[in-house]
């Protein structure tokens, strides 16, 4: 595939709602995702954003790729600071919802607004091979301290030292915790991540889960996971949404205590309907 | 229950006769009671390695074959297998480099084949550059430029030469000229796929963390692009060479290919198999400066080096 350079913006229908409705159209960030401001005049939020502003605000959106529908409608609002989890089969529609918030895609119907400061943590770490790891981590800032907050943000992954270090040499899980730097020496309001841990062993992944937990809490972002993973969605997030055929079907708040374990009732309650919602009934006893 | 079996008896293993029991046993038989018996072999067996076998150095590996190449030589012309009018030996071609260098017309002939392809390489590594840059970021201008090359391509340069001549003799620039031509399709084609071929994701990846236009030229897709362009370069100066030799056959009165020409109507052998000598190491340097150049500008790189 070619790089994409140049935005085609003849292709698009200039009536086009994500251009009519609401800021500028992102200058710089590409896409048809407008800007909105974290405090933000939001009034028509969902009940977790009202009055508190959002990260996330979307209304009717649509996406279409030929025949195929593959976004019907969605409404979605994330506060500043809250942890949403997507689940969905492959195929639901997943990744390009983190797709149109990143701004990659241009084709879209509905309102979107989007955090100005956003990150994406992908499923592959998408780390240029051909610089060391600090200047992967500061790609695209600028700035005197911008080495100092790459070194730092390596730090809080746990990754001091690994500065120069080609990333060919890293292994999956640091390469990885490198991208979540990444993301992070940015201070974003949303924080988006697809399927970030799908491709690493389960070991790994455990130490992961509890390095985006800390990440989290300390940097306060709102955050948009993708996974098919239903334990993983109940163990990180406030919220999960499920999205079935191009449309949310559940969206429901996680009320487990934390420290949330896979034994709690509660836990096992909710990976119940969850896997019921994504069309597994089979394993109605828990266990997997 | 286990019985180890040496080496030697693993051939017996059918007749399920017991063999006299081994210090390292190449096989077992394990029977578990009510379960057919379950014959163990080494994997390794035969293949492992004893003691640390003695490596040659790379380097000297790489010399070798010329090296066996250079003796095959000396012995069939110093066994007078060949007359010295078909095949000059070592000693003789070692002798007309020393009586050229002398005189000075190995020097004044490098010099001029030198200057032709540096010139020329120059010129068509600009060239098919700028042209694969060009088709490489613009949709439309790669809609033109592609099509128009990829119809070039076809005819062979060396067809060319007749026109080269009418339009701009049988000087100087029309030896540059031709090799120019020549380079300039093997650095667009390869510089253009690498172009198209650099990683979208990639690209995608830049977009998200803020890169613009030009940081994404300069981050993402020159050193992704950096492989293929490489790959092209060391391609077009093997053919600045064979051009060369081509655009010294004509008219000229300097230059390797002319001192070749001139040797074979004077009869000499030796200065030919000298030209020859002199063109096998312009290649081989050649390719070490392309090499050396990949090695600082691909340093990221863990391919696979063989084994």
């Amino acid at each position: 595939m070619a790089p994409r350079l140049r935005r085609n913006v003849s292709t698009q229908d200039p009536q086009h709602p994500a251009y009519a409705a609401g800021a500028d159209p992102a200058p710089g960030v590409g896409g048809g995702v407008a800007v909105l401001a974290r405090a933000g005049t939001d009034d028509a939020g969902g009940p977790a954003a009202a009055g508190r502003g959002a990260a996330v605000r979307v209304r009717g959106l649509r996406r279409v790729f030929g025949e195929h529908v593959v976004l019907d409608g969605l409404d979605l609002t994330i506060a500043p600071g809250e942890f949403v989890a997507l689940l969905g089969r492959s195929g639901s529609g997943k990744s390009t919802l983190i797709r149109i918030l990143g701004g990659f895609d241009d084709g879209v119907e509905g309102e979107v607004l989007a955090a100005r400061r956003r990150s994406v943590v992908f499923q592959e770490s998408r780390l240029l091979p051909w610089k060391r790891v600090l200047p992967n981590v500061t790609l695209g800032l600028s700035g005197r301290d911008v080495a100092d907050r790459g070194r730092a943000a390596l730090a809080e992954v746990g990754l001091s030292g690994r500065e120069r270090s080609w990333p060919a040499t890293l292994s999956g899980g640091e390469a990885q915790r490198v991208a979540l730097a990444r993301a992070l020496v940015r201070e974003p309001e949303l924080l988006m991540l697809d399927e970030p841990f799908g491709a690493l062993d389960a070991l790994t992944r455990i130490r992961m889960h509890a390095l985006l937990q800390q990440l989290c809490r300390r940097h306060q972002p709102a955050v948009l996971f993708v996974t098919h993973d239903v334990d993983e969605a109940i163990l990180l997030a406030d919220r999960v949404i499920v999205l079935t055929e191009g449309r949310f079907s559940l969206d429901v708040p996680v009320d487990v205590a934390s420290p949330r374990r896979r034994t709690d009732p509660a836990f096992d309650r909710l990976r119940v309907t969850l896997l019921a919602e994504l069309g597994v009934d089979d394993l109605a006893d828990g266990s997997h | 229950m286990t019985e180890l079996i040496s080496h030697r008896d693993v051939a017996r293993l059918r007749t399920a006769s017991p063999g006299p029991l081994a210090a390292e046993p190449a096989a077992a038989v394990v029977t578990t009671p009510g379960r057919p018996p379950v014959v163990l072999v080494d994997p390794t067996a035969g293949r492992r390695r004893t003691t640390r076998r003695r490596r040659v150095p790379p380097e000297v590996r790489r010399f070798l074959g010329p090296a066996l190449l250079f003796a095959l030589w000396w012995a069939v012309t110093g066994l007078g297998l060949v007359s010295d009018r078909a095949l000059a030996s070592p000693a003789a071609v070692l002798g007309a480099a020393r009586e050229l260098w002398r005189s000075g017309d190995l020097v004044d002939s490098l010099g001029a084949s030198l200057y032709r392809v540096g010139a020329g390489v120059l010129f068509g590594v600009g060239i098919g550059l700028a042209l694969a840059v060009v088709a490489g970021f613009f949709r439309a201008a790669s809609d033109v430029v592609d099509s128009a090359m990829n119809f070039l391509r076809t005819i062979p340069v060396i067809a060319l030469l007749p026109l080269i001549i009418v339009w701009i003799g049988i000087g100087e620039s029309a030896k540059i000229f031709l090799i120019t031509v020549g380079v300039a399709f093997p650095i667009y084609m390869n510089t253009y796929a690498a172009i198209r071929g650099v990683d979208a994701r990639l690209v995608e990846a830049g977009q998200t963390f803020g890169l613009g236009r030009f940081g994404l030229v300069r981050s993402v897709i020159v050193p992704g692009a950096a492989p293929g362009f490489l790959v092209g370069l060391r391609w077009a100066l093997g053919v600045a060479w064979l051009l060369l030799v081509f655009a010294e056959q004509v008219n000229t009165d300097s230059g390797l290919g002319y001192l070749l020409n001139s040797a074979q109507s004077w009869n000499r052998t030796d200065i030919i198999v000298l030209c020859l000598v002199v063109y096998g190491i312009l290649g081989l340097v050649s390719d070490g400066l392309v090499r050396i150049l990949e090695r600082t500008l691909l340093s990221w790189r863990r391919g696979f080096d063989g084994t």
